[in-house]
């Protein structure tokens, strides 16, 4: 009796929902506009069951990467380096935020990705490394761990807080010399003067922000606006807001001015690797800053992962 | 390529840029021909009055923990200049440390700063570091802090900056790892009540000021106890308990 009331009830909810729904589709199509927010399950909670040791896998893997997946890490980057909080923060790419935007069609190379695929560009670009299988631990982990921190999200829904908060364009032109003096000033004691990073013997804390141990040239932090907004919300550490944004735009300027390992689809030529796969304002590769093309000193990727390295 | 760039003027607040000031002209004035500074010597007997270093910091800057003295061998030589400048100026207030501080001279200070720094730390750096495999339990908020942080008021982890292990790295971000537990509290709550400087990029005020009394105590004791977790977890057989393989 009490069942059969509270599903009436219940019924009736949801017909006047729909009703109320009906009558206000534009504000419902506004409301739509707006992300909706979405908070992942607390990070302690990770079940203690076979799937959720998986989980946790992937969430180790997350944070030490190299160590955990040293034979496709070509680097010295985690994938917590940029997904801050071992890919839960908001504005920092959250690992929930991408999981139900996949499988996708993207623009970088022309076809619909799975997750798979999508991780797999992780590795070979952002960690100058090779592509593990489809299939390998490795992607079943991440993949793993995606999916708990995604858990009761919205799927094919942009959520609040999806990717980095992009910018708006800068007052003045990004620039180099105005770039070099805001690292200096900010970046610098972290990241060395020369953006090597730092290590304590062999023990990474600071990633290298350009060079042979840093992102390739295909990384999706070469590009102007990603890294603009990635600093901007989130560095330094702990006194994210210390930066402007003109000053946010000019150190991601000043940052991507720098040889990185050459882009893995590089075809023999910078201009034309440009205007294949680098052709826009976002891009420095294969532009001419402070007298040296970009792309044309490249170490090739796959850092430590190089035969002989 | 790298333009001069004047010190970030959260290095040196502005009620500390006379006092700063003055001890680089003193030092660019000097006339008297630089005296190599015996450090080691210093160290062992002290010199102008001050105590010996070694009579509180250990014969070799390993501290002493139980009575609070904090380890200095291995920490970088810019943080532990900056420390002692600030002891003797009064920016680090110290009722036994400013006096001993000011009583030397600034090559003094920079020579003994430099000498701590090269030597060996206290504990095994590898040792320490492979903690990071340890994955901490959320309820453990000491642990939670140092390896994941708290990034809900924005607290970064502490070993983001200080090391894997809170090992420390170059100049500027010393080892955690191993220091007494009243004496890391005690420099978290100095920062809250501004009676240390803010260091660089006032990095340190930020983040102590963002953190509740209880969660300062359990983050003080993880670092305190962690030398002793990292021999337990390196012998074989033997994990930490509720850590991970």
């Amino acid at each position: 009796m009490m069942i059969a009331s509270r599903r009436m009830a219940r019924h009736a909810a949801t017909a006047l929902a729909t009703l109320a729904m009906a009558a206000a589709l534009p504000a419902a199509r506004a409301a739509d506009a707006a992300p909706p927010p979405f908070t992942p399950p607390a990070a302690g909670s990770i079940p203690d069951t076979p799937f959720g040791k998986v989980v946790r896998q992937g969430e180790q893997l997350f944070i030490n990467t190299p160590a955990h997946a040293g034979q496709f890490v070509g680097n010295d980057l985690n994938c917590a380096s940029c997904h801050l909080d071992a890919g839960r923060r908001p504005d920092s790419a959250p690992l929930w935020a991408a999981y139900v935007l996949y499988p996708a069609y993207r623009a970088k190379n022309g076809h619909v990705n799975t997750l798979a695929e999508r991780l797999q560009g992780c590795f070979r670009y952002s960690m100058n490394g090779k592509p593990p299988a489809a299939d390998d631990p490795v992607i079943v982990a991440l993949e793993s761990y995606m999916f708990w921190l995604a858990s009761k999200a919205p799927t094919g829904v942009k959520l609040d807080g999806q990717g980095y908060r992009k910018l708006p364009p800068p007052p003045s032109k990004p620039d180099y010399l105005r770039g070099q003096q805001a690292y200096a000033q900010y970046c610098a004691v972290c990241h060395g003067a020369d953006g090597q990073g730092q290590k304590q013997g062999r023990h990474w804390v600071f990633p290298a922000l350009w060079g042979d141990a840093s992102y390739n040239w295909g990384a999706g932090m070469h590009q102007l606006g990603n890294a603009a907004a990635f600093i901007h919300a989130n560095m330094p550490l702990g006194q994210a807001g210390l930066l402007s944004e003109q000053e946010a735009w000019d150190v991601a300027y000043f940052m991507n001015a720098h040889e990185r390992p050459q882009d893995p689809r590089y075809t023999g030529s910078v201009a034309d690797t440009r205007a294949k796969y680098h052709d826009s304002d976002d891009s420095l590769y294969g532009l001419e800053v402070q007298g040296h093309v970009l792309g044309s000193a490249a170490p090739p990727p796959g850092g430590k992962l190089r035969a002989g390295k | 390529m790298m333009l001069p760039v004047p010190a970030h003027p959260l290095i040196f607040p502005p009620a500390l840029r006379p006092a700063a000031l003055a001890v680089a002209l003193s030092l660019a004035c000097s006339t008297t021909p630089a005296q190599p500074v015996d450090a080691a010597r210093l160290a062992a007997n002290g010199a102008n009055g001050a105590a010996a270093c070694a009579s509180c910091h250990g014969a070799r800057g390993e501290g002493n923990p139980a009575a609070g003295f904090p380890h200095l061998a291995g920490l970088g030589s810019g943080y532990l200049r900056e420390q002692l400048q600030a002891l003797a100026d009064g920016a680090r207030p110290n009722p036994v440390m400013g006096p001993v501080a000011a009583a030397l001279s600034p090559a003094q200070r920079d020579a003994l700063a430099d000498y701590y720094a090269g030597l060996p730390p206290p504990f095994d750096p590898d040792r320490l570091a492979a903690t990071r495999d340890i994955a901490a339990a959320s309820a453990d908020t000491g642990a939670w802090l140092a390896t994941r942080g708290a990034w809900d008021k924005n607290v970064p982890a502490c070993n983001q900056c200080h090391g894997p292990g809170g090992i420390g790295v170059g100049s500027a971000f010393p080892a955690l790892a191993g220091q007494s537990a009243n004496y890391i509290a005690a420099q978290l709550r100095a920062w809250r009540q501004g009676r240390r400087p803010p260091g660089p990029l006032a990095l340190m005020p930020a983040v102590a000021t963002r953190l509740s009394e209880q969660e300062i105590d359990a983050v003080a004791a993880y670092y305190a106890s962690l030398p002793q977790a990292a021999q337990a977890a390196a012998r074989p057989g033997q994990l930490r308990a509720g850590g991970q393989p």
